[in-house]
């Protein structure tokens, strides 16, 4: 049951830490890290609270080992935003109402980060498939939906830009 | 959400695997750990050693070996949506594995854990039973080769032996207008099957030339519905042998009460699954 050392980059930066195999990565990010945006809303896998991006993938963090981050380039909500600027998905959020108590936000904005990669141009249907992985008890998705197009629309219009 | 503690491997290796595998006592193999770390977590499963099969690249992707689909054991969910070989060669793979789970769990969840685990209610088992799969397993003796028919033999019990490891999945291309479907009732998005039915079907002259029909979460194990193919082959698809089909399937059925229903909605819902399965596999051999 020995610690086995991982070196993770999380929101750019280097970690080195000797870690229980059994941490799962969601603790190794609020505890060790003092990363406490990813949450924690079920025990089974399915809230989607605790979701992170990994290597590229969004991943609940519940539900994978810190060990198993060994290399891994992981993001958290923290490492959104760039020099104080919000992230296309935050200020989507943000601007459409898209959450209450904010406990799922964290979850659903890596989650909105990413499908915006796999899927820059998405149906409402396509939103709301590609978000399956992440509940959310407050806002009845519907705003969260809107949120997400909103941020699909400013991400297409700065790219256009940059063209 | 505490799991016990365990130690920790990550061979780079399928051989190295092996070794650890018939060395270490009380030890799993780590897939995407969707299935396993759930059960640690609630302390279901309580290993010793963990082995992460993660690390070892030859145990990933899909290639084409003459008119076989080969798939490695660690292929995650969301790799099979995507394949274009799986679109073009074995469709049915790729449109049911967006019924599985959800965007992040596809993400670690593995086709050979979904299969190895031998839960009832997973989907690859059936649509195995359906596309007439074939798996490698390797163990200290070498590489055999089961096939799915004859590989689910309870709950969360296959023919995968303990100091084995399930390396690949082998399925025939299908071949040209071959009609699939898989219908899954579902309580919600994610959620494992209450009923569902995996269907392959060809038709030539207005006969059934080739049918399969599996069956998810109906059963202690996934269940291939032989007296109903046997039923149809050769026949023309009618609205009555349709029926007579999932009458037949219906009779293999032997669910077990949960709160997703009783014995009697779960059957009823096992026809309702097999014939809308067929009709779509129909309605796609054109």
């Amino acid at each position: 049951m020995g610690k086995k050392l991982v070196t993770v980059k999380v929101n750019g930066r280097t970690v080195e830490k000797a870690v229980e195999p059994r941490q799962l990565l969601v603790h190794f990010l609020r505890e060790e890290c003092s990363l406490t945006g990813a949450h924690i809303g079920c025990e089974t896998s399915h809230c989607g609270a605790c979701t992170v991006d990994i290597d590229g993938k969004s991943v609940k963090s519940c539900t994978h080992l810190a060990v198993q981050c060994e290399g891994s380039e992981v993001l958290t909500v923290e490492g959104l935003a760039q020099g104080g600027v919000l992230h296309a998905v935050q200020e989507g959020f943000y601007k459409e109402h898209g959450l209450q108590c904010g406990f799922c936000t964290p979850g659903m904005l890596m989650r909105a980060y990413r499908f915006l990669q796999e899927n820059p141009n998405p149906t409402e249907d396509e939103v709301r498939a590609g978000m399956s992985g992440n509940l959310c008890r407050c806002t009845g998705y519907q705003n969260i939906v809107k949120a997400v197009l909103y941020a699909a629309a400013k991400l297409q219009a700065t790219a256009k830009e940059a063209a | 959400m505490i799991p016990p503690g365990f130690d920790y491997h990550a061979p780079r290796s399928v051989a190295e695997a092996i070794g650890l595998l018939g060395s270490l006592p009380d030890a799993k193999l780590l897939a995407g750990g969707h299935s396993l770390l759930p059960m640690m977590k609630l302390r279901f499963a309580q290993p010793a050693h963990l082995i992460d099969l993660n690390r070892i690249d030859a145990l990933r992707g899909i290639r084409e070996e003459g008119a076989t689909v080969v798939i490695g054991a660690m292929t995650v969910e969301n790799d099979l949506i995507a394949s274009p070989l799986l679109q073009a060669k074995v469709p049915l793979l790729p449109e049911a594995a967006k019924q599985i789970a959800d965007p992040q769990v596809r993400n670690r969840g593995t086709i050979g854990g979904d299969i190895a685990h031998g839960d009832p209610g997973n989907d690859h088992p059936a649509l195995m039973l359906a596309l007439d799969a074939t798996f490698t397993l390797e163990g200290p003796k070498g590489k055999r080769q089961v096939a799915a028919d004859g590989f689910f033999h309870g709950t969360y019990m296959t023919a995968l032996a303990e100091d084995e490891i399930l390396t690949e999945i082998r399925i025939p291309a299908c071949a040209p207008r071959t009609g699939h479907a898989y219908a899954k009732l579902k309580r919600k998005t994610g959620d494992w099957a209450t009923a569902a039915a995996a269907v392959v079907l060809r038709m030539d002259g207005g006969k059934v030339s080739h049918v399969r029909i599996a069956l998810t979460n109906l059963a202690p194990a996934a269940l291939r519905a032989a007296e109903a193919e046997a039923a149809l082959l050769g026949q023309p698809l009618s609205d009555a042998a349709i029926a007579a089909a999932a009458t037949k399937a219906v009779a293999a059925c032997d669910p077990a009460e949960d709160l997703r229903g009783d014995r009697e909605y779960k059957l009823a819902m096992a026809g309702q699954m097999v014939q809308r399965a067929l009709r779509q596999a129909a309605a796609r051999c054109q």
